[in-house]
């Protein structure tokens, strides 16, 4: 399988004025071709600055310290966007009427990506927004073409997110919590409609969500992010089942599954540590981790077996 | 309070500028309370003889079309000016904070009547309002005073209404009703010294506005009357002499008013800064 | 268009209140009004007679009512030094009063939301301190002195602007009326000498205009400009790829006008203040020295009739200001 997107020791830094924060450590993962592959963690794993980075979107207090974004073969971090964002990767939000102008109409918010990058002309922009409202399922799009995020639910305005994103065929699609705050049928529909875009495509898909059981539903690979650091990156099926990083286990107990009952949800134990400065530990779970042993204070190794990596001294399972 | 203080050295420290404002506001006072002590001349003293003289060591800030030392007139206008502008702040800071107190702790009728007042007003250009005003009731300074006080009136009001309200919705005035508080007692008591420092920061920040609008008044030939040395007037008997290059008449009183201004706007910031952290811009 | 018409019937209490306190201001002239219009030497009976004649003997509403039936045919009364009815006086000076005002304010809107958006956009540069610079300055700056600055540099120094006479030198002849404004109708006429000779003559008042009006401006898009800037939907326009004008122009500063807009109303009070004493500074046949000149004389129903002048036009623009507003955003449109 090709690799669509291929992040090599991403490292991202925030100068505050409490000192400087190592948010992501060299962060490594692949997502292929079609593929949609999970980032799960916790708030404050550096899920979506991973995203931002790859997206060259971050506030201005952050810097790219290191690593590599590979889209086939440009290297997202050392490249000028400018052409590439909208145009071979694209990215939806949480929070989609927010994230839409309040004052333009959805139609021409469509229609200017469209001419950015779909080589829409004005004379067929406005029809072409119209018929990319019909793909991701608005009913009478050419009424709705004309109204303001306002006047839309939460869930229309994210498939006009979609729309958008979709506008000019990605080859890829981040997706950051796409589906936070919206009801839960609208949920379902809202990735039903994410998936079928990029069957429809061939694009592929970076899923960001805290929620273990979404991405379990809905993706092929997940990579668990702890602090800044991918602890653990295999299939799904594996993952689940198999899990290698104490983290991962954690997290998979702390998930409800229809079968599962309440009483036996665990929460993690302990929070993020503080990632400001130069003693941070080698491994950032190492605090919260019932597992750790002495060789933990050494520097962090990521091993893997096939497709399945895990980044700890002590895993679940001996990793061959 | 300790808190307060600390905040306000870090302001200071953070802020050199409000420091020298409050240098600046010192120097102002300084001139206004010494006045005609410091004042190398008589300001009304006239000598033909030296009319119209560029500045020299002498006359530093040189003399006007009547051999007046324009230094000592602007040493000596402080005391109008400030005293002018201070009056009616402090009218309106009693009035209007009078009055947004009680239409945000009474509501109903007394806040209507106090909002359609204040939207009255707001209805107007503030200046010519106060022209309106001055025209009306006579060309005198207490006029100049009371006009100054009513254009800035819907703003304390409103000030004084929502803090009022917000202290109101507190709880610890249902506290002080139920221990037996009569109603008039319990708006002194307990609402005035909480909206205290941000009507204080209000009056620091209309303070420039009130000295802007009376030397403006001034200028148009309201209120002071010559030969008394006020600013806006100075600028005023000076702007003939412009054309023909006599600068220093009208410049110094202008400079001199303009710098006031700029203090208290400097001042009435830094005060917001130390009174409100977060709404520093 | 209906909700066009009930912008407008909700300014009518406003326009009440104004009219109202203009009415009491005219009563509460010092003196006896009566007094004071039969003049110096008139004897006790021809006091009262005027008196009568002027219905000042007749109970206050009834007086406001008469007062409301001559606004009604715009009678504003005589102005006692020229003799001219003051609705003549004031409709033949109001053009240019009208256009030094807007010439001032295009000016501030063209200098500062500009450089508001460069502060917002290039946060933390030199331009963005030129910006803190002037805004605080601005506001300090008492109009009539920075008036009498520009004439002294730009006349009587450079030598670059004309004397401060008015709208036109003697040797220029007014273009045909058709707005009132030199610089439209010289241009209508097609007499480029006279519109080049307006056009040296409000350059300076029109400047110290707009410097006082520029603080408040800049102040605001800057700020407004920021907020916009850091929200959710811009960050979705960059992701989309956007080009860098798009961002800033159609989708972050059409959002960050909305406050602009609304701050205007109090710039607009600022500045027909400002006019009056500009008009002072630079003999500006307006009218504002118009209330000057009759202030000066105590001639008090050009005064009046200036301050309800100047509060209806307030009253009109703030209205216009909301409809401009509406036509920018359309939660206001649909909202209401």
């Amino acid at each position: 399988m090709s690799a669509v997107l291929r992040v090599e020791d991403l490292s991202v830094a925030f100068h505050t004025r409490g000192g400087t924060v190592h948010a992501l450590d060299r962060v490594g993962f692949t997502v292929g071709a079609g593929e949609t592959m999970a980032l799960v963690g916790e708030s404050g794993s550096g899920k979506s600055v991973t995203a931002y980075a790859i997206m060259g979107l971050l506030e201005a207090a952050g810097r790219i310290t290191g690593g590599r974004a590979l889209l086939g073969e440009t290297d997202l971090l050392a490249t000028d966007l400018s052409r590439i964002r909208g145009r071979r990767v694209a990215m939806i939000f949480q929070n989609p009427r927010a994230a839409l102008n309040p004052i333009r109409a959805v139609g021409r918010q469509i229609a200017d990506v469209l001419l950015r990058h779909g080589g829409a002309t004005s004379g067929n922009a406005r029809a072409r927004a119209i018929e990319a409202l019909r793909a991701v399922g608005i009913p009478d799009p050419a009424r709705r073409a004309n109204a303001y995020p306002f006047e839309l639910s939460g869930g229309m305005c994210q498939r006009v997110m979609i729309a958008i994103a979709v506008a000019a065929r990605p080859e890829l699609l981040i997706a950051d919590e796409p589906t936070t705050g919206l009801d839960v049928t609208t949920q379902a529909v809202v990735m039903d409609l994410i998936q079928a875009m990029a069957v429809q495509t061939g694009m592929a898909t970076i899923l960001i969500t805290h929620d273990l059981a979404l991405a379990a539903e809905r993706a092929q690979r997940i990579a668990v992010m702890h602090a800044g650091h991918v602890v653990e990156a295999a299939d799904t099926a594996t993952l689940l089942t198999r899990p290698l990083h104490p983290y991962t286990a954690r997290l998979i107990a702390a998930t409800p599954t229809a079968a599962g009952s309440l009483d036996a949800l665990q929460s993690v134990p302990g929070g993020l540590p503080d990632l400001r400065g130069s003693t941070i530990p080698p491994c950032r779970y190492a605090a919260r981790c019932e597992r750790r042993l002495p060789a933990c204070d050494g520097p962090l190794v990521t091993r893997s077996a096939g497709d399945h990596a895990v980044a700890c001294a002590n895993p679940l399972e001996a990793v061959a | 309070m300790s808190n307060t203080l600390a905040h306000a050295r870090y302001v200071l420290a953070e802020n050199p500028v409000t420091l020298l404002a409050a240098l600046l506001f010192a120097a102002f006072a300084a001139m206004a309370i010494l006045g005609p002590a410091i004042a190398p001349f008589d300001p009304l003293a006239s000598d033909t003889m030296r009319a119209l003289q560029a500045p020299t060591w002498r006359h530093l800030f040189g003399t006007d079309q009547l051999g007046r030392d324009i230094l000592s007139r602007v040493i000596v206008a402080a005391r109008i000016d400030l005293g002018i502008a201070l009056a009616s702040v402090a009218l309106v800071f009693a009035a209007g904070g009078l009055a947004g107190l009680a239409a945000g702790f009474f509501g109903g009728w007394v806040d209507a009547v106090v909002g359609r007042v204040a939207d009255t007003i707001m209805a107007f250009p503030l200046f010519v309002l106060a022209m309106g005003i001055v025209a009306a009731l006579g060309n005198t300074i207490p006029n100049i005073v009371l006009a100054t006080a009513i254009i800035n009136f819907p703003l304390y009001a409103r000030v004084a209404r929502a803090e009022t309200m917000t202290r109101r919705e507190a709880g610890f005035v249902d506290a002080a009703r139920l221990s037996g508080h009569r109603d008039g007692a319990l708006v002194l008591l307990q609402v005035l010294p909480n909206i205290m420092p941000i009507m204080v920061v209000q009056m620091s920040l209309t303070m420039g506005y009130a000295i802007l609008n009376a030397a403006g008044l001034s200028f148009i030939g309201l209120g002071v009357r010559p030969p008394m040395a006020e600013w806006g007037i100075m600028v005023a008997e000076g702007a003939g002499f412009i054309v023909s290059g006599e600068w220093w008449i009208a410049l110094f009183p202008g400079a001199t008013l303009m710098l006031a201004v700029f203090c208290f706007n400097l001042l009435g910031d830094g005060l917001r800064d130390i009174a409100d952290p977060r709404r520093r811009t | 268009m209906r909700a066009v018409l009930l912008r407008f019937a909700g300014a009518i209490p406003t326009l009440f209140g104004v009219v109202l306190v203009t009415f009491l201001l005219t009563r509460v002239l010092p003196g006896d009004t009566a007094t004071y219009f039969a003049g110096p030497t008139a004897s006790a009976e021809s006091i009262a007679q005027i008196r009568t004649s002027l219905g000042l003997d007749r109970p206050l509403p009834e007086q406001f009512w008469r007062y409301l039936k001559d606004l009604s045919h715009g009678d504003l009364g005589m102005s006692l030094t020229t003799g001219q009815p003051v609705k003549t006086e004031l409709i033949n000076r109001l053009p240019a009063s009208a256009e030094l005002t807007l010439s001032g304010l295009l000016l501030a809107i063209g200098i500062a939301v500009p450089l508001g958006v460069l502060a917002a956009v290039r946060q933390g540069s030199l331009i963005d301190h030129a910006c803190r610079v002037v805004t605080t300055a601005g506001v300090s700056l008492p109009v009539f002195f920075t008036g009498l600055v520009l004439v002294y540099v730009f006349y009587f120094l450079l030598g670059w602007m004309p004397a401060p006479l008015g709208r036109l030198d003697a040797f220029a002849s007014p273009p045909p009326q058709r707005s009132g404004f030199y610089l439209l109708d010289t241009l209508l006429a097609g007499d480029i000498e006279t519109f080049r000779a307006a056009a040296a003559q409000i350059v300076l008042p029109a400047a110290t205009l707009a410097l006082f009006a520029l603080a408040p401006i800049a102040r605001i898009t800057r700020a407004s400009m920021l907020a916009v800037l850091g929200s959710e939907f811009i960050r979705t326009a960059r992701a989309s790829g956007l080009s860098g004008p798009t961002v800033v122009i159609t989708y972050a500063l059409r959002n960050a006008l909305l406050p602009v807009v609304t701050v205007l109303g109090m710039v607009f009070s600022f500045l027909l203040g400002a006019n009056v004493l500009v008009e002072k500074v630079f003999a500006w046949p307006g009218i504002g020295s118009y209330a000057v000149e009759a202030l000066i004389a105590s001639d008090y129903a050009p005064v009046q009739g200036f301050v309800l002048t100047m509060a209806i036009l307030y009253v009109l623009l703030n209205l216009a200001i909301d409809l401009v507003n509406r036509a920018i955003d359309p939660r206001a449109r649909r909202g209401a």
